[in-house]
This record gives structure tokens, C-alpha cells and sequence, in this order.
């Protein structure tokens, strides 16, 4: 009986499959959640092994906070030709303009807050039922009591103390009208595991996590990019750095590391040898012990 | 490398946060960051150690409270295997948490105090990983520095803990002596327990056996959906997608749909990597077949050698889960594998002492956190095995018509 077993990644490729199947087979409307970050450029993937032959039988969406990496958009646009999907866009500029959102301010105001009213506000006019992310259990302490199959009141919002019980792989999709669920086929990925199938597979994924000359700016531990939203504070200059991201948000709060690691094979080395956390890098993570939970309560990824 | 997902439970007395936090920090798992974060965390509280269970306990009630609600899941790895956590409270008010991280578990990790022996909880944990055939159970025997590491103190327990599983049904259980706290046994081989002459903790979860815990034999493939795409090159292409819930399926075998009948055999069998000369448990592939017959989601492919039950009437052992207990007449939405049917509760046979074991007839309404036999009666018929036989193919939940909530979990006897 030696040979009738899986690798780690196989299981885990088959498991995510069998819950994107799911959703596809419990849901009238899903959509996937796509950043243009490596856990939904995997999760899209494993779409599309999902149903091939056929194509990915649902839409992406993608929020757009208007402070986007050039490098992510392009990559964007040339995936989703390459699929052959439908793409949703949710403004969050559009938002703030209608006054569905106000635009923080000070000294470290960003728009990932913003993006919960975009998204909300995407899902329900589109009427999604369904919408697969690409979060995991590992990244983040509220996350590691997140469903895969993650269900959100009419306001879109999480109670993360009346959760459905998941047992087995049997998912329960009921929900009443206007109602939705968050789905997250990785959960039980790491890190480690998102970068090692990447490599496996060979996955295509933005420039920026491969090590490039950028200007940069230090801040808080960590290299800011330059860029038009970027105000710099006394004291701070931008730098040219070799560097590259672990993940990506947005332009304003997704710092990078310095890093030589320019194929994915040196990516894999230096993950496995890193001995920080991807989200260390994120200053949205870092405004209380738990603002990822308190975010994600609100309808947050 | 392979998967291996354990369970674990108990409160913080017994030293289960801490020794999750030392396989955690011992395999590197813990970054920098996290232990700043823990480290300040546990300052702010005017705590005297570093309280490790701040890395599983995420929610804010929790954190306020002190205590493990709900399941959490972690991750660590080594160089030979991947493991999954299901970390669980241990109290009896959380049976319904417990028996959700153990549905889906290869192995039980039982804490036992080595000053204390076999408790409630002990046995609570035990039946639970019991009825849920988790197939391995590691027992450690926990606090051995404050028994000054006695190997008598030690044979104590493992030998209360073998009257004890007399009444279980699990075939494997070690037994490893430890200090969470000072990190005997735990990854490292004790120096202060020359007289233990097995592995550490993190060894035999490195080497333990799961090969087998998969059932190879009885062929089940439970349809998810139809994939028809509608391109030229594929016109006529029909693939059941699904993933294998037992057995090997190969190319050329012959097959029956379930529960109509129905017969065919294997043309091929895909993936998006191209097709393959066999399946198994529990690979996701998409199966066409020679003949064009009905087959839609909720419908299982078996091989004919091996047949499953088919049957509207269920015995079942149910642990409920809602607040509320089972209301009398009241109709569920029954889900098992990919199908979904009506079901009632015809009739509750006992319910089951979760700390002893023990049956009690006409113990009175079905609460939650309890266990009891009951026999469900289905409106369509429902395709299964006996649980012992299939963990995928003998689960089911019920789900409450008017609420939508998940409300009980079962496994079926026959």
C-alpha cells in the first residue's frame, strides 16, 4: 500500500479543489476575491485545476483603493485575458467621490479600511453569494478560528462567537436572503506552503516579489516604496534599494525587505530561513492587538 | 513529505498551551514578531512568564477571558512531516469544539497531570477521539518534574490509563513522559529520564504510521458538480468532479451509481495535469465515464465488488451542537458526503454518559453538548457506510430548516 499516499502539497491542492467544487455547487452567484497577491494568485489556480477543462466557472473581483503597484494591475489584466473570466472592478476612489466612504487622514491614514465599503458594496450589487478569498489561518491570531466556509449577516458582517461548527469536509452553505458567505479554500496553508507550490507549479506571480531596485523609504522597521501618496516625514529620504515584498497590499502600507532573492527557488530559501512573520511588514496589522479581528467583524478579507 | 493532523485539548491548568507553544517554538514555527508581540502582551496583563497560549487564543473574548472557546488551528512543520493543530478547550461545556476538531484528525494528543492520573477530562477526551475513530492516540504524561521524574510515578498512570481503555475502541496508544514546561520528551530526549527507552513527542508524531488510516479497499467517489465545458474541442466532454472518499479507481472499472442503480465503467480519469492510471482517497479528479447516463450532484460512483448501504432509516450516534435541543417533529436539512436530504428524528434510543460511557435510557431532551443514539428517518434515500468503515462516507450534520445553524454532527452506526 506504500505508493497510495499524498505529499503534504498534494493533500492540500485536493482539499482546496474539493472546496472551491463546493462553492461552485452550493452557491448561485460566487466570485473570487482577487489582490493580485500570491494567496489568491494560488487560490485562482487552484480554480482553474478545479474545473478544467472548462473555465472558472465565476467571476474576480478585484477592490481597487486607487493606490495600487503598477506592476499589480498589469498582472492583473494579463491573468484574467489569459482565463478568459469576467473581471469586477470595486472602486474605492468611486466610493469616496459618492461619499460612501471618507478618506482617512493624518499621519498614517491609508485606504484599507475603505476597502470594506467597497467590497460590501460590490458583493451586494452584484448579488455575490459566494466569495472565495485567499486568507489563511496562519497569517494572523483572528484568522486562526476562521471557517472555510465563513458566513456573513446582511450587513456583511462576521460574529466570529457564533460560528457554524465545520466538521469533516461537509459544508453548510444555507443562508437566508441577502445573506452571503466568505470562503477560504487555503486556510490550512502556510507560508511555506504557498511558496513551495508556487514553485512547484511554476505559478506566475507579480515582479515585485522577486528582488528589484526600488526608492524606497525606512519606516517602522521596514522599507516603504516611494510613490506620489508617499508623504515623507522630517528626517526620512528615499534610498535605492535592492529589495522585494513578501506580500502585497497597498502602495501606501505594504513595506519590503532588503532581499537579493530573484528566483523563486532563493524566495523558498529565504522564506524557510526568515524568522518573522509576512504580515511583521503590514502596518495595518499593527494598530492594536486585535485590529485584523476587529476588521474582519466589519466585512473585512 | 506528509500531512498529519492532530487534535488536542484541555484547559490551561493541565500545560496544553505551553506544550503547544514549545512544538511551535522548538520546530521554529514561532517568528520573531509573534513572540515580541505575546512577550508584550503578556507585560501589559503584569504576568510573571510569557503566556503562549496568547498565540492561539485570537479572539477578543477569549483574550478577556482566558480561555480557549473555540477551535483553533496551527501549524509546524519539520524536515519529515507538516502538521495541523486542532487545538481545542477541554471543558465539557465545549464537547461540541472537541468533536469538531477531532473529526478531521489522523491522532489525539491526551494530556494527562502526572501527579493527578487519569481525570474526568481524561476519560471525556479519550471517548471522544474514540467515537470519532481517530485511529492513534499519544498519551503524555505531563508535570514529570514535579514527580521528580519517577519512572514508578509514571507506570502509575500508564496503567490506570490501560483499565481505562479496556472500554475504548482505538488499537493504538503510546505512552511518552514529559515536562512541558522544562521540555523533557518533547522534542529533545529527556536527560533526566534515563529509564524511558522511547521517542520523544515530536519523533513519534515525525514517525507514527498513517499510511493505512485512509480506507483503500471500498471504492466511493460522492459527485460535487458536472463539469461540461462549452468549448469545441471538448463538445461532448461530461467529467464527475469529486473528490475520492475510499478506495483506488482505475480506468477500465467497473461501476454502479448510487442510490439509482445505474451501470457503466471508467473511460478515464482527470485532472488538470492530465489524466491518470488511478485514483485514491482523497485525490480531487474529475471522472468520465463510457456511457451517457443521469448522474448529478449527491449521486456516488462505487465500484461493484464493494457496495455501500442504501437506506432511508439511520441509526446514528449525534452529538448536538445548538443551544437549543431537537425540537419534536421537527424536519433538517441531512447532509452526508455531496447529498442533502430531509430527515426527522424518529427516535432517541439512549443517551451516552460522555464521561463514563455509560447509557442512560430515558435520560429526557437532547441538550446540547450531548451525545445520543438516535434513528433518522430520511425522506430520499441516503448512500453510506458504517462510520468505523469510512469516516467521509459515515459522517453527517443536520442542519436546522428555519435557522440554517449547523445542529448536530453524526456518525452512523449501521
Amino acid at each position: 500500500m506504500h505508493k497510495y499516499y499524498l505529499t503534504h502539497l498534494q493533500e492540500l491542492e485536493s482539499e482546496a479543489i474539493y472546496v472551491i467544487r463546493e462553492v461552485v455547487a452550493q452557491f448561485d452567484r460566487p466570485a473570487i476575491l482577487f489582490s493580485g497577491g500570491k494567496d489568491s494568485i494560488v487560490v485562482t489556480h487552484l480554480a482553474r485545476k478545479a474545473f478544467w477543462p472548462a473555465k472558472i466557472p465565476m467571476p474576480l473581483i478585484h477592490i481597487d483603493t486607487g493606490h495600487n503597484f503598477p506592476e499589480t494591475m498589469a498582472f492583473r489584466d494579463s491573468l484574467v485575458a489569459d482565463l478568459g473570466v469576467q473581471l469586477i472592478v470595486g472602486s474605492v476612489q468611486e466610493a469616496i467621490d459618492k461619499g460612501r466612504a471618507v478618506e482617512e487622514s493624518g499621519i498614517n491614514a491609508s485606504r484599507n479600511e475603505l476597502q470594506i465599503v467597497s467590497l460590501l458594496d460590490t458583493i451586494e450589487s452584484h448579488k455575490i453569494d459566494a466569495a472565495i478569498g485567499g486568507a489563511r489561518r496562519d497569517e494572523e491570531k483572528a484568522r486562526s478560528k476562521e471557517r472555510f466556509f465563513s458566513h456573513r449577516d446582511e450587513f456583511g458582517q462576521w460574529d466570529p462567537k457564533n460560528q457554524r461548527p465545520e466538521l469533516w469536509n461537509i459544508f453548510n452553505g444555507r443562508k437566508r436572503m441577502g445573506e452571503h458567505f466568505r470562503v477560504f479554500p487555503i486556510s490550512n496553508w502556510t507560508e511555506m506552503d504557498i511558496w513551495n507550490y508556487i514553485l512547484q507549479e511554476n505559478i506566475a506571480i507579480p515582479s515585485l516579489y522577486f528582488a528589484h531596485n526600488r526608492e524606497a523609504v525606512y519606516r517602522d522597521g521596514t522599507w516603504l516604496p516611494a510613490s506620489e501618496f508617499l508623504v515623507l516625514r522630517d528626517g526620512e529620504k528615499v534610498e535605492n534599494k535592492l529589495m522585494r515584498f513578501r506580500t502585497l497590499g497597498d502602495i501606501t502600507i505594504t513595506g519590503g525587505i532588503e532581499s537579493d532573492a530573484d528566483t523563486l527557488e532563493k524566495i523558498v530559501a529565504e522564506v524557510s530561513a526568515t524568522r518573522s512573520t509576512e504580515r511583521g511588514n503590514r502596518s495595518d496589522d499593527k494598530r492594536s492587538d486585535t485590529s485584523m479581528e476587529d476588521r474582519k467583524k466589519q466585512g473585512y478579507f | 513529505m506528509e500531512l498529519l493532523r492532530f487534535t488536542t485539548a484541555g484547559s490551561v491548568d493541565d500545560g496544553k498551551s505551553t506544550l503547544i507553544g514549545r512544538l511551535l517554538y522548538d520546530s521554529k514555527s514561532i517568528f520573531e514578531d509573534q513572540m515580541a508581540a505575546v512577550k508584550q502582551s503578556s507585560e501589559r496583563k503584569g504576568l510573571q512568564h510569557i503566556d503562549l497560549s496568547l498565540l492561539t487564543d485570537g479572539l477578543r473574548s477569549e483574550r478577556e477571558q482566558g480561555i480557549t472557546i473555540d477551535v483553533a488551528y496551527r501549524y509546524f512543520a519539520t524536515p519529515k512531516r507538516k502538521f495541523i493543530i486542532a487545538d481545542t478547550p477541554g471543558h465539557i461545556q465545549y464537547t461540541r469544539n472537541m468533536v469538531t476538531g477531532a473529526s478531521t484528525a489522523n491522532l489525539a494528543l491526551v494530556l494527562i497531570d502526572a501527579r493527578k492520573g487519569v481525570v474526568e477530562q481524561t476519560c471525556r477526551h479519550s471517548f471522544i477521539a474514540s467515537l470519532l475513530k481517530i485511529p492513534h492516540i499519544i498519551v503524555c504524561i505531563n508535570k514529570m518534574d514535579l514527580v521528580d521524574y519517577s519512572e514508578e510515578a509514571f507506570n502509575k498512570v500508564v496503567e490506570q490509563y490501560e483499565d481505562f481503555a479496556a472500554k475504548i475502541d482505538v488499537t493504538d496508544i503510546r505512552y511518552v513522559p514529559i515536562s512541558a514546561l522544562e521540555g523533557d520528551n518533547v522534542v529533545n530526549d529527556s536527560v533526566n529520564m534515563p529509564w524511558y527507552k522511547g521517542e520523544s513527542l515530536l519523533h513519534t508524531l515525525e514517525t507514527i504510521h498513517i499510511g493505512s488510516d485512509e480506507n483503500h479497499s471500498d471504492a466511493r467517489f460522492p459527485v460535487q458538480t458536472v463539469i461540461r465545458p462549452h468549448a469545441a474541442e471538448y463538445h461532448d466532454y461530461r467529467g464527475y468532479a469529486g473528490r475520492i472518499a475510499g478506495g483506488i479507481f482505475k480506468p477500465g472499472d467497473k461501476i454502479t451509481v448510487l442510490p439509482s442503480g445505474l451501470t457503466s465503467a471508467i473511460r478515464s480519469i482527470d485532472t488538470y495535469s492530465g489524466p491518470v492510471e488511478e485514483a485514491f482517497a482523497p485525490m480531487s479528479v474529475s471522472i468520465t465515464l463510457e456511457d451517457d447516463i443521469d448522474i448529478s450532484r449527491g449521486d456516488m460512483i462505487v465500484k461493484d465488488d464493494s457496495e455501500p448501504e442504501v437506506s432511508q432509516d439511520l441509526e446514528v450516534m449525534l452529538c448536538w451542537m445548538a443551544a437549543k435541543g431537537p425540537r419534536p417533529g421537527a424536519k433538517y436539512h441531512l447532509k452526508t458526503t455531496t447529498r442533502e436530504v430531509m430527515a426527522i428524528i424518529k427516535e432517541v434510543s439512549y443517551k451516552l454518559d460522555i464521561n463514563t460511557m455509560e447509557k442512560l435510557e430515558n435520560a429526557g431532551d437532547i441538550k446540547m453538548n450531548e451525545m445520543a443514539r438516535v434513528r433518522l428517518r430520511t425522506t430520499q434515500p441516503v448512500v453510506f457506510d458504517e462510520y468505523r468503515k469510512n469516516r467521509i462516507t459515515g459522517s453527517l450534520i443536520l442542519v436546522d430548516e428555519a435557522t440554517n445553524e449547523t445542529v448536530a454532527a453524526g456518525t452512523i452506526l449501521v
